[in-house]
């Protein structure tokens, strides 16, 4: 039994937009039957180049009879412009809510929507379907890329294959890829990691020096010193040249045998973690 | 929900427990809630009526055989037909433990089927008999995989979601001609169409008692006197040691009235319950184009039918009868939280577009001729209602 809202309901019993659009400007069909739904999405512009009548036909449950008609209803009078970058967020949030393993519906309203765009405009398949066929099928009987698992995984914060499945149904049925859509997911979250790494040092490294200086200050009096005073350590910030922080550790810290330690993964942790990873403090 | 009318099509699911089974049950609750094993009388006295449910139990499967004392030792009581399988196969397995060999069908249901997935992780080689696109056995395949090293057999009796009706005495000799040990995971049989055990070479049969309108948490096997049998719940000596934990007795009970009720009204189920279920396959579809059964038309349980509906998505089609207070199932992905169609229209090489959509209907001898004329007068309407959403359907 699924939980579907009273939205969901309303749009399931009393789809808006039935139908086909005669003559339309452009016409989508994606999913499959094998897959167990298909969305076929049809429209027509006014001379501003809005759309002024779109319809669907859906195969599938009742949550993608519902995303399809919220589809309709909230791209219709758009400029093709907005229409584009319409989400399955969007879908999602016209229904309020709907069910994690049926998220995929809504993925299909927008496919089928960038799919009928790319139609009018001439190009073959459109975003949705140039994934189809970019890149590597991963998920046999899906037929989903890592290209379109990257997508949804970026475009949805996606860090787990079970919401990978959610949204996609790669990895719903057999199970063979489910190792290699975490490796999929591992390696993309840890190149953005890297990224935004590398960023943070570029940003911290154009401030003005004195800028630095105080930042740095900062971090030892209100992350680090608290620590220290915790054995009866204090420190102090001598110089800083490039990622390297020379300081002195002073208290019972100066002549605590483990001084060594206190200064790497104390002192050298939390600034890392404060600015940015290769960050090297030095005590004189 | 609560002021619509209830037409209840879903009886392969769980049945109600019948108003007899309840009020039979009724005293063992707040009164005579003594333990069995006890030795004053309050609590021994139980004991008889354990023996009592057994006994019509018994007699439900035609094993008439008692030992020494008059009990139908065959009999073990269980807290569901999933345990019964389980117990089954595994103490096959453990009784014999120079043979590894396990053979199943690929129909079966879950309760067999992931335990051979099980068995394969850890190292038993299984073997899953293929099925024709009627969901008929494959018998010449299913002798080939069968061969000295198997210690066990399991064949369902009736498939819950076709409602075939699979050969298990032709099974069971075969089995036997190897020496392997036969079960048959008869939960939808049972209750359904005859059974008689004395006259039978099945080894071991699994029952549930939600199935035949005892209630939930019950369950019973079969074992054949001689059988060896290793226990896999370990503890006290309930049910000879067979199934250690003190008695569900409240529901033990409700199993043996429900299996008596359930020899009485054999016939009716075969002519009542079958004349309603062929009447509502006619209505819907004589009055619904391109629609279609699915299954075995000759060897089928009397009150199931699958039928398949052209173009049109199973889910989408429960959730319009359930608009109507009409319950029934469907093997289509979406209803399961599973995204495959179901595994036994899989295996029987049904095309996507019908295994999508197929409807289970499944009565009992509760349903009325009205509510099954009610169902063949709405049907059309929904499918053809979701037809016209359909990109795949062709007017």
């Amino acid at each position: 039994m699924w939980d579907y809202n009273d939205k969901v309901m309303d749009h399931f019993l009393h789809p808006r937009n039935v139908g086909e659009v005669e003559n339309p400007d452009g016409v989508a069909q994606v999913g499959n039957i094998t897959c167990g739904d298909a969305l076929k999405l049809s429209f027509k512009l006014d001379k501003n180049n809005r759309i002024a009548e779109v319809k669907f036909q859906t195969f599938g449950c009742a949550s993608a009879i519902a995303s399809s008609s919220a589809l309709t209803e909230l791209v219709k009078g758009m400029t093709l412009e907005d229409a584009e970058k319409v989400t399955n967020k969007d879908i999602v949030n016209i229904l309020g809510d709907l069910p994690e393993a049926k998220l995929h519906c809504s993925v299909m309203g927008m496919e089928a929507l960038q799919a009928a765009i790319a139609n009018y405009r001439g190009e073959k398949g459109g975003a949705a379907g140039k994934n189809e066929h970019e890149g590597r099928i991963v998920c046999k009987c899906f037929s989903v890329t890592d290209t379109k698992i990257r997508q949804l995984a970026l475009a949805n914060n996606l860090h787990t294959v079970e919401e990978i499945t959610d949204y996609c149904k790669a990895g719903g049925a057999c199970g063979s890829c489910l190792n290699e859509i975490q490796g999929i997911l591992d390696g993309l979250w840890k190149e953005k990691k890297t990224e935004s790494e590398s960023s943070k040092r570029a940003e911290f490294m154009r401030l003005p020096l004195i800028q630095r200086v105080l930042k740095v200050q900062e971090i030892i009096d209100t992350e680090v010193k608290p620590m220290l005073a915790q054995d009866g350590g204090s420190i102090e910030l001598l110089d800083m040249k490039d990622n390297v922080v020379v300081v002195k550790l002073t208290g019972r810290c100066a002549a605590c045998p483990s001084a060594g330690v206190t200064l790497k993964s104390g002192v050298e942790a939390i600034l890392r973690d404060c600015l940015f990873p290769e960050i090297v403090v030095e005590s004189r | 929900m609560d002021d619509k009318k209830l037409i209840y099509l879903d009886n392969n699911a769980t049945t109600a427990v019948a108003p007899e089974v309840f009020e039979t049950m009724r005293p063992y609750f707040c009164e005579r809630y003594g333990n069995p094993s006890s030795i004053h009388t309050f609590g021994g006295s139980v004991t008889a009526d354990i023996e009592n449910a057994r006994a019509a139990v018994a007699r439900l499967l035609g094993a008439d055989w008692k030992d020494r004392h008059g009990k139908f030792t065959e009999i073990i009581f269980t807290g569901c037909g999933t345990e019964s399988d389980n117990a089954a196969i595994m103490s096959a397995l453990s009784a014999c433990p120079r043979k590894r060999k396990v053979v199943m069908s690929m129909v079966e249901h879950p309760a067999v089927l992931s335990m051979g997935k099980e068995l394969e992780q850890r190292g038993y080689p299984v073997s899953y008999v293929p099925v024709d696109s009627n969901g008929r056995l494959d018998l010449a395949r299913y002798e080939e995989m069968i061969d000295a090293d198997t210690a066990v057999v399991s064949i369902m009796w009736a498939n819950n979601e076709t409602g075939n009706i699979y050969p298990v005495e032709q099974c069971a000799e075969i089995a036997h001609r190897y020496g392997a040990l036969f079960h048959t995971d008869a939960v939808q049989a049972i209750g359904k169409i005859p059974c008689n055990l004395a006259a039978s070479r099945i080894d071991m049969l699994s029952l549930s008692g939600h199935k035949l309108h005892a209630p939930k948490g019950v369950g019973a096997l079969y074992v054949r006197r001689g059988t060896r049998f290793h226990p896999t719940q370990i503890g006290g000596h309930q049910e000879r040691g067979r199934r250690a934990g003190t008695e569900n007795v409240a529901s033990i009970i409700g199993l043996g009235k429900a299996a008596e009720l359930a020899l009485a009204a054999l016939e009716r189920e075969n002519t009542y319950v079958r004349d309603l279920r062929d009447r509502l396959e006619r209505g819907i579809c004589g009055n619904i184009p391109q629609a279609e059964v699915l299954g075995d038309p000759e060897h089928r349980l009397p009150n199931t039918t699958l039928i398949g509906f052209e173009a049109v998505e199973g889910e989408s089609i429960l959730m319009r009868m359930d608009r109507l207070g009409i319950c029934a199932s469907s093997g289509s992905a979406c209803t399961t939280g599973s995204l495959e169609p179901s595994h036994v229209l899989r295996a029987m090489g049904v095309p996507d577009t019908l295994a999508h959509s197929a409807i289970r209907f499944s009565l009992s001898t509760y349903n009325t001729p009205e509510e099954i004329a009610f169902v063949i007068r709405e049907m059309p309407g929904i499918i053809a209602w979701l037809r016209k959403l359909s990109p795949f359907w062709k007017k």
